[in-house]
């Protein structure tokens, strides 16, 4: 459409510069209603729930539909070759441009306005471009919903408006977000898990939980606010007992089941609008427990999707099943046929006689090595391990358990035993946008050393942990673990014991790193095997799909 | 007879040296430091040539090399025993020369032409040279007084080094380091972070040692070098050995650390005392490694997969001179390149082979 608009465009301007001014009177009739509607939510402030937000939005596009209808054609070519070339737009004037026809002959007789200079034109756009902003900055009051349901109707081809919240949780170190969090969790009647010891100044703006001091301490048991398999599940995840990006997601989409399945829509609700208002305080609560992982964040927005695209005819029995189908599919595509997938990939990458080099406890790497012994691969293992989560020993119990023939360094032999190394096999935590893969801490220097001996570096990741990040370094976003798990008795002497009465010792227990695209040569998903810069390209097609 | 006793009281001290050696490599009892090591044979080599009966030049390089020959079997990793032999040998070449007024240039020495035409070079030493013992007992004290003063001299160059503000990067415990880091903290304010090293965590050590004086230190896992490597302006680490080549032979994760180093161009600086450097080439494997018991890394508490799985636990690391920036020794900063010239300075080439 576009195509045939251009050459219009250079001969009918004068007549669409005089089309110009009426419709920018209209469009400024518009803003002054979105204007007293954002007034009028603010003065409501909070008490605003979900469902009148998303009225006041329907009853909005149907206003702008209407005034589509009356408006003009040629306006409506007008406002969109005048606001395409900007690069910003606002989604729901988009709406509108698509929904309205487009012909052209109307648009050259009809409206007389005083012709304008070029630059007046631009000034204009701009200055109405940045109301439209402002206006829908001022509505937003959850950005994580509008901002998906945003990204559906936008094309493909234009670039997505960048206003994203950060993450409470990288921003410990600001008093005012941790003022609104407090607020935010009294109100969901969750408790606010309290940062234990000093923390090293570079990671100020990260929390440091102690683990003897679990977040089930300072609520009453059986809970009244918080279902007793998520209590279960935060106290699983903050001792550390599930551990792993794979296990820990599986097992928030059973606790999910299970949340569903005792679910109860209570009267003049839709089920659709009120199970997501119920899981709200349950992702509070294990995000204080342990911060959320990129493979559980996904689930989750999967979920809410789910839930929200239930339609209001369905029964709550069937809408119910329904999403348990779904959270069942989700696990069994996601998860387990793409690990089976993943594996009949590497299967092709090991050779016979191999050496491979693995590190800490990956259930999809460990799966690989299983399955590629029971077709009947020869090769040995490596295992390296590092204090103090010493994950490795998991992972070697569950290969010798195979009868796979294994040996067990610390990282800090790597470079002793590399030389002997064909391959090395890493998982991942997340693989982020720009190439960059968060895993376990480590693994970036595996990689690195593998990378100086010349042996070929192969990461293992599902896609659903692509995320959407980018991250260059590991302090900006990362988690701090326990700093108590780094002390240790050796020969009867606690050396670190008092690190806390001392102000000038510190200790850091980093959970993840990220690894440069550089290092890794390969990184087998269950699309393929992809480099690691091709990850944005996967992220886009997935959106497209959606 | 006073001559049998001293020569019995002689034997026993060397042989208590020797056990003394034997235990100190398998891990238990306190570790000695390598300076501790080099004062001792240096002392005991001193009593050597003081007590037992030799009557030529060659006949004491004869016995101290049989000697030195046995302290390095018992205790092969332990290079600074060899190293300090050698420096005796040296010594005593010297002293033989000069009083034979036939003073070799290092240039002539070092010839290795020379030395084979010079055929059996061994048996040039056989005059007898009555001041010689006091000669070479003299020398020796000096080289007691001078391995006594390596850690400071080591330490007042570190202003030279460290500005304030910055964040140095260790592994490991190094009492050089330590010392070094100590001096410059008296004037400077700086960050500290310590790499604890496993299996045996010695950086905890260096780590609260470090905090009591004031110095504000991190520990961090092995695992988290790389990771936080970018914020460091400059890693400074002691070693066990400096081999032939300006290599290092350093407690392992050295090597990991030295990537991670180079790679975000970080220069990477060495404190060790010019008893370390040894003419070892790290070509030998055989005798480059040392393996502890297995039991730090997996211990026998996992019983019923230990028997089905190599566990290893190397104690060194090698690491080639390429990913070195600066050496600190006693006599000065120098860079590995140079290293081989100061060997020859302090060795005799064919010392290298005891």
């Amino acid at each position: 459409r576009q195509g045939r608009k251009l050459p219009n465009m250079a001969d009918t301007v004068g007549k669409k510069e005089k089309a110009l001014n009426d419709s920018k009177h209209q469009i400024q009739d518009e803003m002054d209603s979105k204007r007293k509607d954002d007034v009028s939510c603010h003065a409501e402030g909070k008490e605003l729930s979900k469902e009148e937000k998303q009225r006041l939005r329907k009853e909005k596009k149907q206003q702008k539909k209407n005034k589509k209808d009356d408006k003009n054609v040629g306006e409506t070519e007008k406002e969109k070759t005048a606001v395409v070339p900007a690069h910003i737009q606002p989604t729901q004037t988009k709406k509108e441009l698509n929904a309205a026809p487009v012909s052209e002959a109307p648009a050259a007789g009809e409206k007389a306005a005083p012709p304008k200079s070029k630059a007046e034109m631009r000034a204009e756009r701009r200055a109405r471009q940045e109301a439209d902003r402002a206006a829908k900055q001022g509505k937003k009051g959850d950005p994580s919903q509008p901002l998906s349901t945003a990204k559906q109707k936008v094309l493909p081809s234009e670039p997505q408006p960048v206003v994203k919240r950060l993450p409470e949780h990288i921003q410990v170190d600001d008093p005012a977000v941790l003022k609104k969090l407090a607020k935010k969790l009294e109100r969901q009647q969750i408790p606010l898990r309290p940062d234990y010891g000093y923390k090293v100044s570079l990671f100020s703006h990260l929390h440091q939980y102690s683990r003897k001091a679990p977040l089930t301490q300072q609520i009453s048991i059986p809970s009244t606010v918080i279902h007793p398999s998520i209590v279960r599940l935060g106290l699983q995840y903050s001792q550390g007992i599930i551990a792993g990006s794979n296990s820990r997601c599986i097992a928030l989409l059973h606790g999910f089941k299970q949340v569903i399945r005792d679910y109860t829509t209570p009267p003049n609700e839709e089920l659709s609008r009120d199970l997501v208002n119920k899981l709200k305080p349950y992702i509070s609560f294990l995000n204080q427990c342990r911060p959320l992982s990129a493979s559980m964040g996904n689930a989750i927005k999967y979920l809410k999707k789910e839930i929200s695209n239930i339609s209001s005819q369905c029964k709550e029995e069937e809408a119910k099943s329904k999403l348990q189908d779904c959270i069942d599919r989700y696990i069994e595509e996601k998860i387990r046929l793409a690990a089976k997938a993943i594996s009949k990939s590497a299967y092709e990458k090991i050779s016979e006689d191999d050496v491979i080099l693995v590190y800490g406890c990956s259930s999809l790497v460990n799966y690989i090595l299983c399955d590629a012994y029971e077709k009947g691969r020869n090769f040995r293992v490596i295992v390296v391990d590092s204090r103090p989560r010493l994950e490795g020993r998991e992972a070697l119990r569950r290969l010798v358990k195979k009868g796979i023939r294994c040996t067990y360094v610390l990282i800090t032999a790597v470079s002793y035993i590399l030389p002997e190394v064909s391959k090395v096999f890493l998982g991942a935590h997340a693989l982020l946008a720009n190439g960059y893969v968060m895993s376990r801490v480590g693994t970036s220097q595996i990689a690195l050393v593998a990378k100086a001996y010349n042996v070929p570096v192969l990461v293992c990741c599902e896609t659903y942990k692509f995320c959407e990040r980018v991250q260059t370094d590991s302090f900006v976003s990362n988690e701090l673990d326990d700093p108590d798990d780094l002390i240790v008795t050796r020969k009867g002497t606690t050396q670190l014991g008092k690190w806390q009465e001392t102000s000038s010792l510190r200790l850091l227990n980093l959970v993840y790193d990220v690894t440069p695209p550089d290092f890794v040569d390969l990184v087998i998903t269950d699309l393929g095997m992809i480099p690691c810069t091709s990850v944005p390209v996967v992220l886009r097609v997935k959106n497209v799909d959606q | 007879m006073p001559g049998a006793d001293k020569e019995t009281e002689l034997s026993e001290r060397v042989e208590a040296f020797l056990s003394e050696l034997k235990r100190g490599g398998s891990g238990c009892g306190p570790p000695r430091g390598s300076g501790e090591t080099a004062r001792e044979t240096a002392a005991l080599l001193r009593r050597i040539t003081a007590q037992a009966r030799w009557s030529s030049a060659g006949d004491l390089m004869e016995i101290i090399r049989k000697e030195g020959r046995r302290m390095t079997a018992a205790q092969p990793s332990e290079t600074t025993v060899g190293n300090m032999v050698r420096r005796v040998l040296k010594i005593i070449r010297e002293e033989y020369a000069r009083g034979k007024r036939m003073l070799l240039t290092p240039l002539q020495m070092s010839n290795r032409l020379r030395c084979v035409t010079h055929a059996s070079a061994r048996s040039e030493y056989e005059q007898q040279f009555p001041p010689l013992k006091a000669n070479v007992i003299e020398a020796i004290n000096e080289l007691l007084t001078e391995l006594e003063g390596t850690t400071d001299n080591i330490a007042m160059q570190a202003l030279e080094h460290i500005h304030s503000n910055e964040v140095i990067m260790t592994i490991g415990r190094s009492r050089t380091v330590e010392a070094f880091l100590k001096d410059a903290a008296r004037k400077r304010k700086f960050h500290v972070i310590v790499a604890e090293c496993a299996p045996f965590c010695q950086g905890h050590e260096m780590a609260a040692s470090l905090s009591e004086a004031d110095i504000e230190t991190t520990v961090i896992t092995d695992a988290a070098i790389f990771a936080v490597m970018s914020r460091v302006n400059k890693v400074i680490i002691g070693t066990q050995t400096v081999l032939a080549n300006g290599g290092l032979r350093a407690v392992n994760g050295t090597h990991t650390l030295a990537l991670a180093a180079k790679h975000h161009s970080t220069p990477l600086i060495v404190c060790a005392p010019m008893f370390k450097l040894s003419p070892q080439f790290p070509n030998e494997e055989d005798t480059f490694h040392k393996f502890v018991s297995p039991q730090e890394v997996l211990s026998f508490t996992e019983g019923e997969i230990l028997s089905k799985v190599n566990v290893h636990c190397p104690v060194f690391d090698y690491v080639p001179p390429e990913l070195i920036t600066l050496f600190i020794s006693n006599i000065g900063g120098n860079a590995p390149s140079y290293i081989y010239r100061l060997m020859s300075e302090l060795y005799h080439p064919e010392d290298h082979e005891l």
